[in-house]
């Protein structure tokens, strides 16, 4: 990326081996200082085995972890400037709120007024009322329970804060309000956060940077925008939501009408053309634009202020469009369709970039 | 539909309740009885009469209770200490292994307890297993290590393991795996997951454990007789003579009845302190 300040994490050749099955297949990461980096991908890919090795709790089988040019995959978890937020999150059910905040304080023998103190502030600081100070953890909802796990990891003050899955036990609402109010505490603490979860959406609004996993890989590192526009792979366009494929031979698609200005763009070329749905427009019989598509309409759903349509092309491909809802095609299900759009909407991934997906 | 689940729950606690007045409550009462008796008379019209309460006092057998209870302390502390980690093992560690030292621990329990400690006497007395084999190479004999106080002891612990090993296993496995990593990751060394985060999570094993290895060393006999050679006489086994070569039913009613009201001072005491479903975060 464009920054030059040396990053506070650097993962180098990281690999992670179990018997005979290899979850982490040498991954390489930076993560700039303050950034909020999510780690998304499907179940099964890895994330919480990085993370795991990351905050110490298992042990890489090869490759190295830098924090601020220290390594630290020798380090033991206890003694690692970095917490993490389990998806369980593991709230002490014997201690109280406060108790459970105040803890990593007390491991340090910080004097009892001022570990109050603390816990008081950071009480504040998730907007959570000051006489939960002395309730129980089995008193407070889920929600709350969420605040105090990530007081008591604040309390720690880390370097780094990982967390994994928090949020996937809660309901739609409460979910969608602790996002927000991670993102504003990520802000406002200035820290670095590296967070997994299964959920894009998530990820997308909170996260700086989205590193796509899969299979014990990094796919793509970029900002949403950037994966969400230039995917490297099929994999991650079908990640980042619905997408139509159509396969470029020697600058030839089948099923997909060039203009010359995009015959010319793209000939000779091999590879992936990818287009977004909402991407396409309805073109009427003699209008024009670099890539066009005709077929018949087989489906119509209707998703708010937006309607989605399938149709077959000629070629027999499927394809997916979607349009305002004041452009609906006429007749619906059965009607002839043509719709089009810039080559600049349409990304292409170059053969050798796909090749391993 | 309160009221009803109440009345329900009565009737299904009516049958365990009647049992334990029968079998538990009675014969407390009747040793109670028994103990207000005058020596050598035996009529249910007498007066209550304290005078074996006052030969408990005077004739030195505060001296057997005092070593019952130290000796059970002693046991129930050593057990703690050995079991634990053999526990932990049990109930985090071993996987597979554990079925296997569940079984070998509860075979032993199939075997009497004095069998199990006269195999000890054999194979630790003068000339027995362990000494006779070694007189028999080396030429040079030694003096047995029974008939004192320690190997007493030893006995209790021996015979009492499985009554704080498996509850002090059941108490581990609830302490939640995720709270000992997050207390790590959080900069708990060690001994202070041990302390701030196994200990009291665990602490309804170690009650129950403890409690039960004390209350029955308290009232042990067997590991005296057999292993310390009377040593140390025991306050059940006073009570066992009085009952049986004293001819003194009073009397042992009487030591009965002090033993009784001790450990059961020091068992509801535990229990209040500990206030279980607290301890085990259950109670909101
Ligand atoms: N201790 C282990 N022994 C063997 N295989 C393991 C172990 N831990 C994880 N794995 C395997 O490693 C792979 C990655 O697991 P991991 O838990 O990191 O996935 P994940 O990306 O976090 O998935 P999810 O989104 O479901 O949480 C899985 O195939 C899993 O079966
Ligand atoms: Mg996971």
């Amino acid at each position: 990326m464009t920054d030059s300040s040396p990053p506070i994490l650097r993962i180098n050749a990281l690999t992670k081996t179990f018997d005979d099955f290899t979850a982490l297949h040498g991954i390489n990461l930076n993560v700039r200082d303050g950034e909020f980096l999510a780690i998304v991908g499907p179940s099964g890919s890895g994330k919480t085995t990085l993370i795991r090795i990351l905050v110490g709790m298992d042990e890489p089988s090869d490759g190295a972890v830098w924090l601020r040019g220290t390594r630290i995959d020798v380090v033991p978890a206890n003694k690692r400037p970095t917490c993490m937020v389990f998806q369980s999150l593991a709230l002490f059910p014997h201690r109280s709120v406060g108790q459970n905040i105040e803890f990593p304080l007390k491991l340090r023998g910080v004097a009892p007024a001022e570990r109050k103190a603390r816990a008081l502030e950071l009480l504040d600081t998730l907007r959570l009322p000051r006489d939960y100070y002395s309730k129980r953890i089995q008193q407070c909802s889920g929600g709350e329970k969420q605040r105090v796990a990530l007081a008591r990891a604040l309390a720690f003050d880390p370097e780094i804060l990982f967390f994994d899955e928090p949020l996937s036990a809660l309901d739609y609402r409460l979910r969608k309000t602790l996002e927000k109010e991670l993102k504003d505490l990520h802000r406002r603490t200035g820290k670095t956060f590296i967070y997994i979860t299964h959920s894009l959406e998530e990820a997308m609004v909170m996260s700086d940077r989205i590193a796509i996993m899969k299979a014990g890989r990094f796919e793509q590192i970029a900002p949403a925008e950037e994966i969400y526009a230039r995917p490297v792979s099929k994999f991650v366009a079908e990640f980042m939501g619905e997408v139509n494929f159509f396969d470029l031979v020697k600058g030839a698609a089948p099923g997909v009408a060039l203009s010359a200005a995009a015959s010319a763009a793209l000939a000779g070329q091999t590879g992936t053309l990818t287009i977004r749905p909402e991407s396409l427009r309805k073109l009427t019989a003699e209008g024009v634009a670099d890539l066009s598509f005709e077929g018949i309409v087989t489906a119509e759903y209707l998703l708010g202020s937006r309607i989605q349509y399938r149709m077959t092309l000629a070629t027999g491909q499927e394809m997916i469009v979607e349009v305002l809802r004041e452009n609906a095609v006429e007749g619906g299900i059965g009607a002839a369709l043509r719709v089009g759009c810039d080559l600049s909407a349409a990304h292409l991934i170059a053969e050798a970039a796909d090749a391993a997906a | 539909m309160q009221q009803r689940e109440r009345r329900l729950g009565l009737l299904y606690a009516a049958p365990l309740s009647l049992f334990l007045l029968l079998t538990f409550l009675a014969p407390i009462l009747l040793v109670a009885g028994f103990s207000t008796m005058p020596e050598k008379v035996f009529s249910l019209t007498q007066m209550p009469d304290f005078s074996a309460y006052r030969t408990v006092l005077e004739q030195g057998y505060w001296k057997s209770v005092a070593w019952s209870l130290f000796m059970a302390l002693l046991a129930t502390l050593i057990l703690l200490v050995i079991c634990w980690p053999l526990a932990y093992g049990m109930a985090k560690v071993f996987k597979r292994f554990t079925l296997v030292l569940t079984i070998g621990v509860v075979m032993t329990l199939f075997v009497s307890e004095n069998i199990r400690l006269f195999g000890w006497v054999l194979t630790l007395m003068k000339g027995g297993l362990i000494e006779g084999y070694w007189r028999y190479w080396t030429g040079q004999g030694f003096d047995a290590p029974l008939y004192n106080g320690p190997i007493i002891v030893f006995g209790l612990v021996y015979v009492y393991l499985p009554f704080m090993l498996f509850p002090l296993a059941q108490g581990i496995s609830m302490v939640p795996d995720d709270a000992r990593q997050a207390a790590y990751d959080l900069g708990a060394s060690r001994w202070q997951i041990l302390k701030e985060i196994d200990l009291p999570l665990a602490m309804p094993g170690i009650m129950v454990g403890s409690l039960l290895t004390f209350v029955l060393a308290a009232g042990a006999m067997a590991e005296s007789k057999l292993l310390g050679g009377r040593a140390i006489i025991t306050i059940a086994d006073e009570v066992q003579t009085a009952f049986t070569y004293g001819q003194n039913w009073p009397l042992g009613s009487a030591l009965a009845m002090v033993l009784i009201a001790i450990i059961g001072t020091v068992a509801i005491w535990a229990i209040s302190k500990a206030d279980l479903d607290a301890m085990m975060g259950r109670k909101s």
